[in-house]
């Protein structure tokens, strides 16, 4: 049955509505303080290293986001850690919330179809996160050229924006998740608890699991060392169906362009390769595509899923 | 009075194999006040959604201002207005910016919207607190936003679900007051509810819901006379003679009885107040209270579903 009127009708309205909500809200404020002050230790923890350091880099400018200064970690891999949680915060009552505040049968009353509170919701936490993510960029940005005295080179920028846009499609995914679990869970806790969940599988424990699965399914014969090889790509392929391997892919090849490949590599394939020499940006673009392209990919079918469950939902006040 | 603004033809929904609609017929006209009246779960809240194009049917049609709602819902919603059981808004917003908030999805233009939002702050007497947080209101002052809610879109046709649900008597009086001066002004108001007196006090018209089916159709008076077949109760309290006997002689009783507080419950066949004052007058009694109040949709309501209980 063809159903007339536009559904974007009221998108705009409901994501600046929800973007302003975000912005105000206590939760977001918590979320990006504990953000900001990370970002704050290791970069700080980063410029000392960097300081420390006697040596020529073509990208030092990049060296902040991925030196490491112990005890703290590399910005690139706090951030890493972060973002999923940022998404996680601002969409886990997304829909339920509603629900409990009784106010989706009132808003759903007003000549909007159902697909512009999902995607209004969607995109409104959107630009709240894109929002941040540029103003961290160029707080970043700023404490390197005030500590280091060294301005970005127009390559810099470009990669460290690359690395933002990834940024922001990575907490998308987690944004995604989070609000098809408001839409499954009717209390909020509940989706708050499945999204940590799901964030802590993916990006803490499934880098140990997928070497023991693909050990499971395809066993070594230590006659074969094809299969050694086989089985090596076998747990590549499961590791990538987390997206956070996904983005530490990403990342690397963005922030570090000396990388030349994602994966195994035999020595034979490097041969006349200059090593430690950078990519092109375009190269290395060329490189994380497919990765970028999965994350972008994983983010639309989790918001598919969560539209379908959304539209077939009943409305009882 | 002549335009019908809602006509459904057997209109059914089931949830799985639960009937929580039962092939309706309804026909509200234009300017009415009508009630949808049963107790919890008869199915009034599912001909709601259904009528606003929340829910789809499993059978039947539905034509709200004649258009039906589930092909042109974004035109349907845009003329009624829908006040929920119980309605919510974002406590941490104030109740204009609440009410800015659904003007702009109704897609009024800002200075329209200012003007409305203030008219109808005024309207329902919460322009004092147009800025506080909606966190701080009581629950009438809530349903009264609710009513606001549907005064800045401008609805030719109010849908309330349980208006009255949870508030204490004065609020209720005051939203049943503020249903009633709307109606006047030519809005089409269809409002369910579990409690008669105020579907009486308001309604024009009358539909009895009995799981999930329309049992009756009708005005309240006219109700009475279909189920209590058009017998009348009068309970009256006299002194200085045996009034049960003095009543049993008034033409047009049936029966009259003593009941536990003193007073004497008389069914009557017809309206015998006046005979029935002068009979114990006559007979040397002290007449103190002569009533005909629950000869009402109350008792309307409570044979009704004796009776389907029974035929059941």
């Amino acid at each position: 049955m063809r159903r007339e009127g536009s559904p974007f009708k009221g998108l705009s309205v409901v994501a600046f509505k929800e973007a302003a909500d975000h912005m105000a809200s206590p939760r977001m404020h918590l979320v990006m303080l504990l953000v900001i002050l990370t970002a704050i230790g290791s970069i700080y923890g980063a410029i000392g290293q960097i300081k420390e350091t006697v040596g020529q880099d073509p990208f030092l400018f990049l060296r902040l986001f991925t030196t490491a200064r112990d005890p703290l970690p590399s910005f690139m891999a706090f951030l890493g850690f972060l973002l999923p949680l940022i998404g996680i915060a601002l969409g886990f009552d997304a829909v339920n919330g509603e629900y409990s505040r009784r106010t989706m049968s009132r808003i759903l009353s007003q000549p909007i179809y159902r697909d512009a509170l999902l995607a209004g919701k969607f995109l409104g936490a959107l630009m709240v996160i894109a929002i941040c993510l540029v103003t961290l960029w160029l707080m970043i940005s700023g404490m390197g050229i005030l500590l280091l005295g060294l301005p970005p080179s127009g390559e810099e920028v470009l990669r460290s924006f690359a690395f933002l846009l990834t940024s922001l499609v990575y907490s998308g995914v987690w944004l995604a998740a989070s609000m098809l679990f408001s839409t499954l869970f009717r209390a909020p806790a509940t989706s708050a608890l499945a999204a940590l969940t799901l964030w802590l599988v993916l990006t803490l424990f499934w880098g140990m699991l997928a070497p023991l699965a693909a050990g499971a399914f395809v066993p070594i014969d230590p006659f074969d060392p094809s299969t050694a090889v086989h089985q090596a790509e076998i747990a590549h392929a499961l590791a990538r169906l987390s997206p956070s391997t996904l983005f530490g892919e990403v990342t690397l090849a963005l922030l570090n362009p000396a990388t030349r490949a994602l994966g195994i590599i035999f020595y034979s394939q490097l041969q006349g390769a200059v090593m430690g020499a950078p990519l092109p940006f375009g190269q290395s673009a060329i490189l994380i595509w497919p990765q970028l392209a999965s994350l972008i990919a994983g983010m639309l079918v989790v918001y598919t899923i969560a539209y379908l469950s959304f539209q077939r939902q009943e409305i009882r006040a | 009075m002549s335009t019908p603004v809602i006509e459904a033809r057997g209109l059914s929904k089931r949830y799985g194999p639960a009937i929580a609609v039962d092939a309706l017929d309804l026909t509200v006209m234009k300017g009415e006040v009508f009630g949808l009246l049963g107790p919890n779960g008869a199915g009034k809240t599912t001909t709601i959604l259904l009528l606003l194009g929340l829910t789809e049917p499993t059978e039947g049609s539905v034509k709200v201002l004649g258009r039906d709602p589930l092909r042109e819902p974004l035109v349907v919603k845009s003329r009624v207005g829908y006040l929920p059981d119980a309605v919510g808004f974002y406590d941490h917003m104030s109740a204009w910016e609440n009410l800015a908030y659904t003007a702009r999805l109704a897609g009024l233009e800002q200075q329209d919207a200012t003007r409305r939002i203030a008219a109808a702050l005024e309207r329902v007497r919460l322009p004092h607190v147009a800025q506080k947080r909606v966190s701080t209101f009581s629950r009438g002052m809530r349903q009264r936003l609710g009513i606001a809610d549907l005064l800045v879109k401008g609805c030719e046709l109010a849908i309330l679900d349980e208006p009255t649900s949870g508030l204490d008597p004065q609020s209720t009086q005051e939203l049943l007051e503020l249903i009633g001066t709307l109606a006047r002004e030519g809005m089409t108001i269809v409002l369910s509810s579990h409690l008669l007196s105020m579907v009486q006090s308001v309604c024009s018209r009358v539909a009895l819901f009995h799981q999930g089916k329309v049992g009756l159709v009708g005005k309240v008076s006219e109700l009475a006379g279909k189920v209590l077949g058009g017998s009348y109760v009068i309970e009256l309290e006299a002194e200085g003679c045996d009034v049960p006997a003095v009543a049993r002689t008034v033409e047009g009783v049936s029966q009259a009885s003593r009941l536990s507080n003193g007073a004497v419950r008389v069914d009557a066949r017809s309206d015998v107040r006046g005979a029935l004052a002068a009979a114990i007058v006559a007979a040397g009694g002290e007449l103190k209270r002569l009533s005909m109040d629950r000869s009402s949709l109350d008792e309307v309501y409570v044979r009704y579903f004796e009776q389907v209980d029974h035929a059941a």
